[in-house]
């Protein structure tokens, strides 16, 4: 028998949590079924070598929502910071690093134009990504046939774009969907500063600085920071801290949080959801499933094709999804010295992308199908502020390597050694002697992210945020608001609007959207 | 999921317009010598004279060669719930040996395309279509485990439509046709080789259609004449079988509907509602493309209503505007001409919602030329709420000679 007033959510990461906590708040019987041991999806601390520990996907917080946070009180949930607005290190082979604090050149060589124009850029760059930032709690808009509601939300994007001012609104239209290269190359000169800026655009996309929807990419990426949420930051004990803080706060407000129970799939009773089925056999009847898994983990796995009409399930199908970076983690011997380095901003966030030509190089590769062979790598080493993570006098570094395409030309275990070793070669010149120091490594490439995250495409955003993916198109047009178009089925994760980064956004905003829906039934 | 294009395509780059297996024969026939390219197909127009053609179909048989229908042969595990999600009928119901005429929709239940599920064995179907369907079928194959093949070119097929036609297949050795029901199948040997017989048509009168190997296709047309001759069969093209088709008030995709993975405009396509067709919807199957979408239209309304019209007076009312009695346009006619059987103007009319109850005050605009002088006629129209052709004969079983 369906149990309509129950509410099952399948995957514990962090937008499910989210939606579990808000949902609980509102009065709903709500469990959350995880398929890993430990809540939080991509968003964990995982062991990967005795007594090492690391961010298993994405390694710094960018845009966790602050409302959010506050109002599911995560820190008294026990969420710190190890450490806040992190500054950007671009690594420089001359040893003339450039530093970069809140927009500012601190250290390093500079123009005196790129030096002003850092300035008048970063405001600019987040105003713009205040745009981006103000839909992310919003239910975007139905394109075509809605209500007043509809083209109420259409009407507020466009003020949004309005009210930004003549002369900025034709500059956001103009650069909102092109690329991040030729931006940087009109407004700066150091091949230094335009790489280290346009690493931020790429990060985890399957876009090299040369592609189009880059610039979106980085609005995207600032948009937390345009919040007021403040710099990258990195919770103590790692990103696996902040689900923990989620769980505990959705437990608080009444959900069951279950994990180790995969959901074989969502079962069905005629044209409406009924609850999931587990991999061990278990039913959970369910008036209401929520799906933090990708969508077409969801859709095409958990539902099955033949459940859904077939315009949407070719939609699902092309919706992009393969992931384009790995993550390298190290145990380390030592501290590792870095070139002319002080040694004060070794645990900061140091970006090795010398320029951008360097940075397409490295696409190019990957959009063959091969992996970088000069990968550009945004690296933290997070023991130094965090010594959870690493045993007494030990260290963990943690690097999202770029490119690693999801494709089976560049898999498995021979690519995998190839490319830990051209990472370990880019950090070697930067770090002389590195390579002796490590104890262990790991180098989980999408295929594996896919694997062990559950991901499809192992995308760490679960799609591409690009314009045709966004906001109302996000993930297909059609089922941009949650609901999907099967009665009781909802998504909340990174495949829908606001996207990836763990905000939170997604996982408030369907729980939103479940609330309201039963206030139409 | 697997998809082919039948091997006899192979050859088709070399002429722009292909021939069918019966080319030899209708071409010998087609003395006013008038064609046209259907799907790709040379296809007479008329052979003799329309006229005596049509008559040969009311009063007689009449042969038209359909192989250029676009047909698809379905297997597999899965073939059953593929069609099932497919098209907007149950298909369950369509046992081993039956057809059934069908629609199939998109995601927003607008008609994509209309025609004919052939059960042909167990778990065996053939598809029909009036549109070339295999990238949309291919579309839909993901997730199932079945096999699609489109077969058009290797499977010769022909219409026999008339009151003899019975009498012409005992005659050429299908022994026992006379038993097989309306949409029933059946299968012959014919000259060593299989004759798969379904008692369908376009027609709306007695009639089958008649499947056949290419290798096979002249013996079968040899022999449908030769027998033939004394029960008076004739070939037919496209033109007789048009005015046939509308006294029948079957639809014809890109006239009377169009297809909505074809329209341009949203408001151009119809739905199953639209088209008189909701008897062919069944919301018992818990998901078909259009499902979602032909609910919310049945509880809002549709904005269609597809009927018959007898139309006043003795001019086609082809593609006339239908104005309400406060001259009001409320519709369009999609196919007119007039009923030799019937004594008819007929009309089939799509018009705007409400109207189209039966006793609405219609009137349709038509125009005509004479000597380089326009005349417009305005006709009044009736909503006719029988089919204008619709003999007993058509389901008469065991059929009769006649």
């Amino acid at each position: 028998m369906t149990d309509r007033s129950r509410i099952v959510i399948v995957g514990g990461g962090h937008n499910g949590l989210v939606c579990a906590a808000y949902l609980a708040r509102a009065g709903r019987e709500v469990t959350v079924v995880e398929a890993a041991s430990q809540v939080g999806g991509a968003a964990v601390t995982r062991e990967f070598a005795p007594g090492f520990r690391a961010s298993g996907c994405a390694h710094l917080l960018y845009q966790l929502d602050r409302g959010i946070a506050r109002e599911l009180g995560l820190e008294s949930h026990g969420l710190k910071f190890a450490r806040r607005d992190l500054k950007t290190v671009a690594l420089a082979q001359s040893g003339d690093h450039l530093v970069l604090d809140a927009g500012r050149a601190v250290a390093g060589t500079l123009p005196d134009s790129d030096r002003a124009g850092l300035a008048a850029w970063r405001a600019r760059m987040l105003k713009f990504a205040r745009i981006v930032a103000k839909q992310h709690n919003r239910l975007p808009p139905r394109l075509g046939g809605g209500g007043r509601a509809d083209l109420m939300g259409t009407a507020k994007l466009g003020l949004d774009i309005r009210l930004l001012g003549r002369e900025d609104m034709r500059e956001f239209l103009r650069i909102a969907g092109i690329n991040i290269y030729d931006v940087l190359e009109e407004n700066f000169e150091s091949p230094l500063l335009k790489g280290a800026l346009a690493i931020d655009a790429v990060l985890g996309a399957n876009l090299g600085p040369r592609s189009n929807n880059s610039v979106l990419s980085l609005l995207h990426r600032l948009s937390g920071e345009a919040a007021g949420g403040g710099g990258p930051a990195l919770p103590a004990g790692g990103m696996g801290a902040v689900s923990e803080a989620l769980a505990a706060a959705a437990r608080a407000a009444g959900a069951t949080v279950r994990t180790g129970v995969p959901v074989r799939r969502i079962t069905l009773d005629g044209d409406r959801v009924s609850g999931v089925e587990l991999e061990n056999g278990e039913k959970i009847a369910a008036g209401t499933v929520v799906s933090n898994a990708d969508p077409a983990t969801t859709l095409l796995k958990l539902v099955g094709a033949r459940n859904l009409e077939t315009g949407f399930v070719h939609r699902v199908r092309h919706f992009r999804h393969k992931g384009m970076a790995a993550k390298l983690h190290l145990a380390l011997e030592a501290l590792p010295t870095i070139a002319r380095l002080p040694s004060e901003l070794a645990g900061e966030r140091l970006v090795i992308a010398p320029d951008l030509v360097y940075l397409e190089h490295a696409f190019d590769a990957a959009k063959y199908g091969r992996t970088s062979p000069e990968p550009a790598l945004e690296v933290t080493i997070p023991s130094l502020s965090d010594k959870s993570l690493a045993p007494a006098g030990k260290h963990v570094l943690s690097a999202v390597v770029l490119y690693a395409p999801y494709d089976e030309r560049a898999n498995g275990e021979a690519a995998r050694r190839e490319l830990l070793d051209r990472s370990l070669a880019v950090l070697d010149r930067h770090a002389p002697g590195l390579r002796r120091q490590v104890i262990a490594s790991e180098l989980l490439l999408p295929a594996d992210i896919e694997r062990e995250f559950r991901i499809t495409g192992g995308h760490w955003h679960h799609g591409e945020l690009a314009l045709d993916q966004f906001i109302m198109l996000r993930p297909v047009p059609g089922a941009a608001q949650y609901r999907m178009p099967l009665s009781g089925l909802y998504l909340c994760g990174a495949g829908c609007h606001p996207g990836g980064g763990v905000m939170g956004s997604a996982g408030r905003n369907a729980a939103n959207a479940v609330i309201a829906s039963e206030r139409a039934a | 999921m697997s998809v082919k294009e039948a091997m006899g395509c192979k050859e088709h780059f070399r002429k722009a317009v292909w021939e069918t297996p019966f080319h030899a024969r209708t071409s010998a026939l087609n003395i006013v010598n008038q064609w046209h390219a259907w799907k790709d197909y040379t296809t007479a127009d008329a052979f003799f004279d329309e006229q005596l053609e049509y008559a040969a179909i009311r009063n007689a048989c009449a042969v038209f060669d359909l192989t250029p229908m676009t047909k698809h042969l379905i297997t597999g595990p899965d073939a059953l719930a593929f069609l099932n999600r497919l098209v907007t009928r149950d298909v369950a119901k369509i046992r081993p040996g039956m057809v059934g005429y069908t629609i199939w929709c998109d995601d927003n239940g607008q008609v994509i395309d209309d025609g004919t599920i052939f059960h042909l064995r167990e778990g065996v179907y053939r598809l029909c279509s009036q549109e070339r369907q295999l990238d949309w079928l291919t579309r839909n194959a993901f997730g199932f485990d079945v096999t699609i093949v489109e077969d058009t070119h290797d499977v010769a097929g022909l219409a026999l439509q008339g009151p003899t036609s019975c009498a012409v297949l005992k005659a050429i050795g299908c022994t026992g046709v006379q038993n097989l029901k309306p949409f029933a199948i059946g299968f012959f040997q014919f000259h060593g080789t299989e004759l798969t017989v379904s008692r369908t048509g376009f027609t709306g009168d007695l009639g089958y259609e008649l499947w056949i190997e290419p290798a096979q296709a002249l013996e079968l047309w040899d022999a449908l004449f030769d027998k033939g001759k004394i029960h008076g069969i004739r070939p037919m093209g496209t033109h007789a079988l048009e005015v046939a088709r509308i006294e029948a008030g079957f639809l014809a995709a890109q006239v009377d509907f169009h297809p909505a993975d074809q329209t341009i405009m949203a408001d151009r396509s119809r739905s199953p509602f639209e088209l008189d067709l909701g008897r062919l919807v069944d919301f018992g199957k818990p998901c078909f493309n259009g499902r979602r979408a032909l609910l919310a239209e049945q509880a809002k309304g549709s904005r269609y209503r597809f009927v018959r019209l007898d139309v006043e007076g003795n001019k086609p009312a082809r593609s006339a505007y239908i104005y309400d009695k406060d001259k009001n346009v409320v519709g369009t006619v999609t196919s007119a001409e007039w009923s030799p059987s019937a004594k008819k103007n007929i009309a089939l009319a799509s018009l705007h919602m409400p109207w189209g109850r039966p006793g609405d005050e219609l009137w349709a605009e038509i125009y005509y030329q004479r000597e380089l002088k326009w005349y417009k006629v305005m006709a009044r129209c009736q909503v006719a709420e029988q089919p204008f052709w619709d003999p007993p004969r058509k389901r008469a079983t065991p059929a009769q000679d006649y």
